[in-house]
């Protein structure tokens, strides 16, 4: 058992190019993405909440931002994150307790994640679009 | 007999003893945000296209304040969380990791720390 030699020399584990496409993967990089795509929306909150204290020009100007194609599209993008980090989480806190660690599971959540996330995010701009129109 | 390696024992680094509260705190502030963030989302849908006053009404009422106010505090706080782990992992040069660790744990607490004023401020009235 202590055989093993002292060296920092050790096998490393081959690159992500090596292995095959699988869903899972993308699901697992897509969690990390959308919670740093988060972090930047929170302080886009924090910038809008500060614009709403700071008074009604300010608030205007902030929502002239938010209703600007880029402002459009980063609205997009964070609902879509959080929507999507909110159920993948969820899925992350049922392998916490102990479950879901089947291949099928495994499966079976990552596409019930993303069918919730899109559909709740379809949901969201379907109401924010009607109501706009 | 020891279980630990023997490049474990010369390196003598050990466990900093941090790692669980990282783990348990993340999940507690991940569950608390369940709630949370499908309130905000319902809310930010409701006020979509509202006027500076209409805000400001919304924002007055105690359930908004208090909720909107742990919403930015827990976020940050889980986004964190969060962004430390991105660093440990990407990031090799440990001086360099260090300045940056510091740097987003400061503007995080920062920013929560201005967020929750700013909707105390419009909900206690100027």
């Amino acid at each position: 058992m202590s055989q093993s030699q002292p060296s920092t020399n050790r096998p490393m584990s081959p690159h992500l190019q090596v292995y095959r496409w699988q869903i899972t993967m993308t699901l697992s990089i897509l969690h990390r993405a959308t919670g740093v795509a988060l972090t930047f929306g929170a302080f886009a909150l924090v910038a809008w909440l500060v614009a709403v204290a700071a008074g009604p020009e300010a608030y205007a100007a902030a929502q002239a931002c938010l209703h600007s194609p880029v402002g459009a599209v980063l609205a997009f993008g964070w609902s879509f994150s959080l929507y999507y980090h909110l159920c993948n989480g969820i899925r992350h806190l049922v392998w916490d307790a102990g479950s879901g660690y089947s291949m099928k599971g495994l499966y079976t959540g990552g596409y019930i994640v993303v069918a919730v996330s899109v559909a709740l995010t379809a949901a969201t701009w379907a109401v924010l679009l009607g109501g706009a129109a | 007999m020891s279980m630990q390696s023997p490049l474990s024992r010369a390196k003598g680094m050990g466990s900093a003893k941090e790692g669980l509260h990282h783990w348990v705190v993340q999940r507690f502030t991940g569950i608390a945000l369940v709630p949370l963030s499908l309130w905000f989302m319902w809310s930010m849908v409701c006020l979509a296209g509202a006027e500076h006053a209409e805000v400001v009404a919304w924002m007055q009422a105690p359930v908004n304040a208090v909720s909107l106010s742990l919403f930015v505090g827990v976020a940050l706080y889980h986004s964190a969380l969060g962004v430390q782990v991105v660093l440990e992992d990407y990031i090799s040069h440990e001086g360099f990791r260090m300045v940056k660790m510091i740097v987003q744990k400061f503007l995080h607490y920062f920013l929560a720390a201005l967020g929750i004023f700013c909707v105390l401020q419009v909900a206690l009235g100027a």
